[in-house]
């Protein structure tokens, strides 16, 4: 099971080539925890109950989302078996808990959520985790393989593999996966799952549910030989061979001391019989101070990029970004960056490359959550695939008919930068990019005495895709770009007057 | 493969007819002072479906033999750079590209190949014009002009603010090479036909805007010069070009021109959209550097009505 997850959930991220439908994503992410909890709290969706059957799973049968269910998880299972097929230490050990940094970790969590940023959460999630190393380190190894193969193929003559290009490299967000990935990967190869159990806030949060679960793992002291086989085995290191007993806070519930046992000594216990059923936790007060809370988030800290000169008479006028851009469908940046868990399955999905990790533009406490960057590439008119796939719920769905008029921000022109003032020669990139003609080209008089014809911005019909920015050619300040709208507004439909001409097939060539 | 054998036949037939036809004319004119092996300059179609069209065309110029020889590798290139649908005519017709194709095959092409370096996402543009389907179905290959890497660097000797150019290697591969526009409406260059479609040709783009998009349109035809120019002007974009809003900018022409000259193909071309070749700079610039001939007057054109 937990194999078959964590392949399926690794490919979503991979798969460059978007064979995947984006509609499977959200079957197969129901279950993944934080997203799943920030979607039914920030967007009221009914739909995304998914945490909720793992909270009852919990309360039933202790923490099987993290042997099964969680990518990083079995990520580690899959590291800490490989060093212990070649190392020395090839059996696991008990270990005391570390209560105090898990629920102190657990607690900062919750209430830096409560206070509005969902910054540590994000940080620790362990499914965004796991997305952003495959997003950020691993993608990149599969697309140089790919592309190696698709040379090969190409030489051939072959060129059913095609080269993928790459997306603008994110820096930051490559820094915090492969801190992750060193963290968590030393940790499984030494220690089994003690990230789980100590850091994951997931995993203390379910710890805690797990103390009060229906079945139990526990060791029948009269048939315990007390041989150790299962304290071997105990990826968690929960099982007290000494005192026989069994740290079920910390069991990730893998099963594998049953399989072990020669005695048949490790057994379920079923705990309820006298004791008031496990109540789930009070949701709504939770819900309403989490909502609360998320609300509250303003947004700081812009920054303006520049990239290095090429041009022989570069642009002089710095943009003025007041907002940065949030993604179609997420209505606005209070909202996105509320719910968004930096897990970069948009990130991956994006066959534009428009959405790339943020550093400081959404502000500190919401690092690494994607926006729309118009260096990287610009929104397809057509496309709905980020709304399709993300498991949290900070871009919603919205039709093509819809998405096609919503505001994400709007074009400013600076006629200084623009090659038509400054070397009165044709350019035009902006408008043959723009999907609804709201940059248009218009008659503009100049010194050379040339038929020029200069932009024009209708904002009413911009949609803020980036078309404009990402073609205009002006080198380091571009001459057109997109302002960001912190509220997503709705634009008007584009206008057409339906060309009345006929061609009359008998009348004669015109040459 | 039943449809396909199909077309393959009557194609075949079409061109034995059609060399009888020349070969009729040639036993005629042996008498005479021998003739330019092109009779025309430039064929101009109107009224058919855009197979159809070509189909005449290229009798009328003599069969794709005479363009490409047994054996050779064929770069077909058309218009692919809009995420659009057929009718929005942001694109070449899928249905000419096909037919383009079919006649290489049949002349004895080892391999014709397709690629656009497109403006949207190419995958989408690849499948939503229709373009990817129609030439694996007529035996073509689709190729990708996604990544950096296809691009080689060329000079441009005859260049005056293009230089030098990164061009995808099917170009610098192909033995002959068939440009496929589509006439539309362009929102700075008025109209974008022949010489226009090869910036799909190229990686860097964004330097030919910045540096005289005119003359680096007409410095870039100085290359090479296509075997044959068949634009479309099917559907036509009369306005809000390049991309178009929607299908009330288009307006069926049923038109297609082929010239060996693709200056006179896109002077042609503008002339049937309503402008003047001669206002369109990078075709006077082209003319100007004797890379073709603008004045349309003084060619041979065979103009045919179905």
């Amino acid at each position: 099971m937990s194999v078959l997850f964590f392949a399926l959930t690794a490919f979503l991220f991979l798969d460059f080539r978007n064979i995947v439908a984006p509609s499977l994503a959200g079957g197969l992410l129901y279950l993944q925890f934080v997203p799943s909890l920030l979607k039914f709290v920030n967007a009221a969706a009914l739909g995304a109950a998914g945490f909720i059957v793992v909270v009852i799973l919990t309360v039933l049968f202790g923490r099987v989302y993290c042997s099964t269910v969680c990518p990083l998880g079995a990520l580690q299972d899959v590291i800490s078996f490989t060093a212990r097929k070649k190392g020395k230490r090839r059996h696991f050990q008990f270990s005391e808990p570390h209560n105090v940094l898990r629920y102190s970790i657990l607690a900062l969590t919750v209430l830096l959520l409560v206070a509005g940023s969902g910054f540590l959460l994000n940080l620790l999630d362990p499914f965004s985790s796991f997305g952003r190393i495959l997003s950020s380190l691993i993608r990149p190894v599969v697309l140089v393989v790919n592309n190696v193969a698709a040379i090969s193929l190409e030489r051939l003559g072959v060129h059913t593999l095609y080269r993928v290009r790459w997306a603008v490299i994110a820096p930051v967000s490559a820094g915090v996966s492969m801190a992750m990935l060193m963290l968590v990967a030393w940790l499984a190869a030494t220690r089994g799952r003690l990230y789980c159990n100590t850091v994951c806030p997931v995993g203390a949060l379910l710890g805690l549910l797990s103390k009060i679960s229906f079945l139990r793992i526990s060791i029948d002291e009269g048939v315990c030989k007390g041989c150790k086989l299962c304290e071997g085995v105990c990826k968690a290191g929960c099982i007290d061979r000494g005192k026989k007993t069994v740290d079920i806070s910390r069991c990730v519930g893998c099963y594998n001391c049953f399989a072990v046992c020669p005695k048949d000594a490790l057994r379920f216990e079923k705990k309820w019989r006298r004791r008031v059923p496990a109540a789930q936790p009070n949701r709504e007060r939770r819900d309403f101070i989490l909502n609360f809370g998320m609300y509250l988030l303003g947004l700081s800290g812009v920054g303006e990029q520049t990239k290095k000169i090429i041009q022989s008479r570069p642009t002089t006028i710095p943009l003025r970004v007041t907002s940065p851009v949030s993604p179609p469908g997420s209505g606005s940046i209070e909202h996105f960056t509320a719910t968004c868990t930096a897990c970069h399955l948009c990130v991956s999905a994006c066959p534009s490359r428009v959405l790339m990790p943020s550093f400081l533009e959404y502000g500190f406490l919401a690092m690494l959550q994607p926006r729309m960057d118009f260096h990287a590439g610009h929104c397809n008119y057509e496309c709905t695939i980020c709304m399709d796939v993300c498991p949290s719920g900070a871009i919603l769905p919205l039709t093509v008919e819809r998405k096609k008029l919503t505001q994400l921000g709007v074009a400013k022109f600076i006629k200084e930068n623009c090659v038509v003032y400054t070397d009165n020669t044709d350019c035009g990139a902006c408008s043959e990019h723009c999907p609804t003609k709201a940059v248009n080209m218009v008659p503009y008089p100049n010194p050379a005495n040339k038929r020029l014809v200069i932009p024009e911005v209708k904002p009413e019909y911009c949609i803020g895709c980036g078309g404009c920015e990402h073609a205009c050619p002006t080198k380091p300040y571009k001459a057109i770009y997109v302002d960001g709208n912190p509220v997503h507004k709705l634009a008007k439909k584009p206008m057409v007057k339906k060309i009345e001409e006929k061609a009359d097939n008998n009348e004669d060539f015109p040459f | 493969m039943d449809r396909r054998d199909f077309l393959k036949k009557t194609i075949r037939g079409s061109i034995v007819a059609g060399a009888t036809v020349a070969f009729g004319d040639y036993a005629k004119l042996l008498a005479a002072p021998p003739v330019s092996p092109t009779p025309y300059d430039l064929v101009a179609v109107k009224g058919g479906e855009p197979e159809v069209m070509f189909d005449k065309a290229i009798a009328s110029l003599g069969g794709m033999e005479k363009f490409v020889p047994r054996g050779s590798k064929v770069l077909v290139k058309p218009n692919i750079g809009w995420d659009l649908t057929p009718e929005h005519a942001g694109n070449t017709h899928p249905k000419l590209v096909a037919r383009i194709i079919e006649h290489c095959l049949n002349a004895g092409a080892k391999e014709v190949s397709v690629f656009d370096h497109t403006c949207e996402n190419w995958v989408q543009c690849y499948k939503n014009s229709g373009i990817e389907r129609a030439v694996k179905d007529a035996g073509g290959k689709i190729v990708s002009g996604d990544s950096e890497g296809y691009y080689q660097k060329v000079a441009l000797p005859k260049g005056k603010r293009l230089t030098e150019a990164k061009v995808h290697e099917l170009l610098l591969g192909a033995d002959v090479f068939i440009n496929v526009p589509v006439l539309k409406h362009h929102s700075s260059s008025m109209v974008t036909i022949g010489m226009k479609n090869l910036m799909g040709v190229v990686w860097d783009r964004q330097y030919w805007h910045r540096n005289d998009l005119h003359q680096c349109i007409a410095d870039f035809a100085s290359y090479r010069k296509p075997a044959l120019t068949v634009v479309d002007a099917y559907n036509v974009m009369k306005q809000n070009g390049p991309r178009g809003v929607s299908t009330g900018d288009v307006v069926a022409m049923k038109s297609q021109i082929v010239s060996t000259d693709f200056v006179a193909a896109d002077a042609a071309a503008a002339k049937l959209f309503g402008a003047e070749p001669a206002d369109i700079r990078h075709i006077q610039l082209a003319a100007q550097m004797n890379l073709g001939r603008i004045d349309l007057d003084a060619l041979s054109i065979d103009r045919i009505k179905l």
